[in-house]
């Protein structure tokens, strides 16, 4: 091989790989992210039925109701619209009534969010910044502006 | 007064900073060595004060002062002495201070062990390096001040984060920061590089042990963490592709990129201008994840305290650092000499797709990492890039190298042969195709990928040992003579072996507990048994117990296989006294490599609790792989070909052989 072969062979395998990897990334981003939505997005926007969301806001006071094999239902809240919300494990810690939470999952049929994953916060001085603006966008948020992050 | 003492050793180092960021570089650039030979001295006494600062800080720790501002805010005469000291890093300033210390640490082992190094290429790096001190330090006492004092001290302080009140914030963070912090040599040696112009044999030999070194705890760290996650956060998992875990993934990638392309540059001196761009990206990103972490940007457990001016300041330190060095870069490289050339099929060639994929597999993470919070930024359109998407970008593009990975070590320089080197891993072939046929007949068509996965893993491991055995040449000399060889090969091939095989160990791992898990979720009363794997779980009641500064509820449960007895397993669900936080504390029993994962729910009042039970096989063979692959690292740290600035034999230049590569 001369060494203009070589370079071009060099240059076209990571032509190659760049591309694939491009690709791949496009691709999956199209595909494979998760838009956040609040509890109002979902009841104005009328999502599909069987598409990935991520719903977050608070958890409605007086909602939470167990069922005997681990199961939970609530209801999430941006204190304008509220959607129930349906779930099978072990809630977060710090998972409370009144709480931020954010849930991700589809929404069935029958209007009712199944969740297969509750993320609340790590800590008590953080309220999830998704649901704290979310409420900002309601009007209901009390905090300050530090007490947001 | 100690705290002052602390603080007063902070402010000098940042004064003495200033003059190490000066003097060896006019020296070095107008060849005066008088100012060069200022820089080694200045690198230790950097390190004595700030290590000085360090140890007042952690004295206010240990000695709960709430007159500290930063002890008052992480701290409790009640914790535990461990985490008293553990939480000197277990707040936002304090791990910063420790991001310092093994910053000046760094400069302070070239100081005192690069005395074989050209006296302008040693000043350069430290005044590089010291660059980066200085705006650290400046960063600490700007935004981070971790020695601010309380006007009215309060009786007691708010005590550290409870998920952080753990034995892996003893491990994990100092692990990981000196992976982190150690890219910042190979960064101030690339600069340096670039800004004298040349890279000559010795610069080739010092990036490669420095990296490795780097290379090493990192791994460490990363591991660590992520059995720190999984088995304290409750979630059984032991990854979540979670923004904060990319930042310390994307250095990784690029430091195994870097690792391997310093290869190349170092036995044939090609490649150089790419490496030096490497371990420019390589550290870049080792920023980037600190700014990711540390500015709030994101919310995790990882982001202490948030401050709007911290995050802006950080990410002046980003631009100045990665800006600079690469309008450095593009202004200086082609000034670098290039040389060696070589065939598409041959030990540069393997090595050249290594970093192809790598970097590739890096920027997919890159993307899915900073895309969300780029989107945010510009349209306020908010989403989340998950599992899905790294599974989609990270796997494929990791499946080609690692089915590349036993031919890299066998492909000689220059030109290689390819029908040979599939000759000799015939055997790893057929280990690969038996392991998949077998876990296929296990599953059947219930799952289709993972019998792969099981032979992809298999021929990895299955790969570095017949490189072994290529090497001794077994099957030529006889068993004897090949044990004779064996003992003497290099280290830097019993390295590569190592953590190629670690590799293969630990993508088994990733396969088996990923498509083998089993799970059940339940709500239990005293007495109810759950099956898992052919294990019976039964609950037998929850008691309350009280800890040092904690009180906890303590599910007990008897595992039995068979009717037998085999363990009793006892997770817990805490409520931190001080911050009134609660916390799961998961049960986990290891039998052989798999593990039983115990992770309770809310009680539900009348004994009733919700239980989470997991049977992972194999899982711990991720981390261990991480340990296999880092003491292949050492090994090659070993080589004595390779001893940290060596340019010439090792045998003329003991004296110049410092601690780290032993």
């Amino acid at each position: 091989m001369t060494r203009k072969q070589r370079r071009l062979t060099l240059i076209g395998s990571a032509g190659a790989v760049l591309a694939v990897a491009l690709g791949l990334i496009l691709f999956a981003l199209n595909d494979q992210i998760v838009f956040f939505q609040s509890p109002t997005d979902i009841t104005e926007k009328d999502i599909p039925a069987g598409q990935r969301i991520r719903l977050g806001g608070l958890v409605e006071e007086g909602s939470v109701v167990r069922s005997d094999n681990a199961e939970v239902s609530f209801r999430v809240t941006d204190m304008a619209n509220a959607v129930a919300v349906t779930y099978k494990g072990i809630l977060p810690d710090l998972f409370r009534e009144g709480q931020g939470v954010v849930t991700e999952g589809i929404v069935g049929t029958d209007g009712v969010f199944v969740a297969d994953s509750v993320l609340a916060k790590h800590d008590e001085n953080y309220m999830p910044k998704e649901v704290a603006e979310a409420l900002k966008d309601q009007g209901h948020w009390q905090g300050g502006e530090g007490e947001a992050n | 007064m100690i705290v002052e003492l602390g603080h007063y050793a902070l402010v000098l180092a940042f004064a003495l900073t200033l003059v190490q960021c000066v003097l060896p570089l006019w020296g070095a650039l107008s060849g005066d060595s008088r100012l060069m030979a200022v820089a080694p001295p200045i690198s230790v006494t950097l390190f004595v004060l700030i290590l000085i600062s360090f140890v007042a800080l952690t004295i206010a720790y240990l000695a709960s002062d709430f007159s500290v501002l930063n002890v008052v805010q992480n701290s409790h005469s009640a914790k535990p002495l461990l985490y008293k000291f553990t939480g000197v890093w277990g707040n936002h300033e304090g791990s910063m201070l420790l991001w310092v210390l093994i910053l000046v640490f760094f400069g302070a082992l070239v100081g005192l062990f690069g005395g074989n190094l050209p006296q302008d290429l040693k000043a350069a790096t430290l005044a590089v390096q010291s660059w980066v001190t200085g705006g650290f330090i400046l960063f600490l006492l700007a935004t981070s001040n971790p020695f601010a004092r309380v006007p009215n001290p309060p009786l007691e302080g708010a005590d550290l984060n409870p998920i952080l009140q753990d034995i892996g914030l003893a491990i994990h963070p100092p692990l990981l920061y000196v992976g982190y912090v150690g890219f910042s040599i190979t960064f101030s040696f690339a600069v340096a590089a670039l800004i004298l112009g040349r890279t000559d044999a010795a610069w080739a030999r010092w990036v490669r042990p420095w990296t490795l070194l780097a290379w090493c705890f990192l791994t460490l760290g990363i591991a660590m963490g992520s059995y720190w996650a999984y088995y304290e956060l409750g979630w059984g998992g032991w990854w979540f592709w979670d923004p904060v875990e990319n930042a310390s993934f994307m250095p990784w990638l690029a430091g195994t990129a870097l690792l391997h392309s310093a290869i190349v540059m170092e036995k044939r001196e090609a490649l150089k201008v790419w490496t030096v761009l490497l371990a420019i990206f390589t550290f870049s990103l080792s920023l980037l994840g600190t700014f990711l972490v540390r500015s709030g940007v994101l919310t995790s457990v990882h982001a202490f305290a948030t401050d709007p001016a911290r995050g802006v300041f950080i990410l002046g330190l980003l631009c100045f650092f990665i800006g600079g060095s690469l309008a450095l870069y593009a202004w200086r490289a082609p000034m670098l000499k290039q040389g060696g050339l070589f065939a598409p099929i041959s030990r540069e060639g393997g090595l050249v797709l290594n970093n192809l994929f790598l970097t590739a597999a890096c920027t997919a993470v890159f993307v899915g990492t900073l895309y969300p919070l780029a989107l945010d930024a510009v349209t306020g359109e908010k989403i989340s890039v998950g599992e899905p998407f790294f599974n989609l970008t990270f796997g494929p593009l990791m499946i080609p190298l690692l089915m590349a990975i036993p031919f890299g070590p066998i492909l000689s320089w220059k030109r290689g042969d390819l029908l040979a080197a599939c000759q000799r891993l015939y055997a790893a072939f057929g280990l690969a195709l038996v392991f998949t046929l077998f876990t296929f007949w296990l599953w059947g068509m219930e799952k289709v990928l993972a019998p792969l996965g099981v032979g992809l893993a298999v021929w990895v491991m299955a790969g570095a040992v017949s490189e072994i055995v290529t090497r001794v040449k077994f099957f030529e000399i006889g068993p004897k003579r090949a044990f004779s060889r064996l003992v003497g090969l290099p280290g830097s091939a019993w390295g590569t072996a190592l953590a190629h095989f670690g590799v293969g160990v630990t993508v088994l791992g990733i396969v088996t507990a990923s498509a083998f898990q089993e799970e059940r979720i339940e709500t239990m009363r005293p007495g109810d048994t759950v099956e898992v794997d052919g294990y019976s779980v039964t609950f037998d009641g929850a008691v309350p117990r009280q800890g040092p500064n904690f009180t906890e509820e303590v599910g007990h449960f008897t595992v039995r296989q068979g009717g037998a007895f085999v363990t009793n397993m006892e997770p817990s669900k805490r409520v931190y006294t001080a911050r009134q936080m609660p916390t799961t504390e998961a049960g986990i029993h290891t039998f052989g490599f798999s593990q039983l994962y115990l992770s309770l729910g809310e009680s539900r009042g009348d004994g009733a609790v919700d239980v989470r039970v997991y049977f992972k096989p194999l899982i711990t063979l991720i981390w261990i792989g991480c340990v296999i692959m880092s003491i292949g690292a050492v090994f090659s740290m070993a080589d004595r070909r390779l001893r940290i600035g060596a340019p010439k034999p090792a045998a003329k230049r003991k004296s110049a052989q410092p601690a780290p590569a032993e």
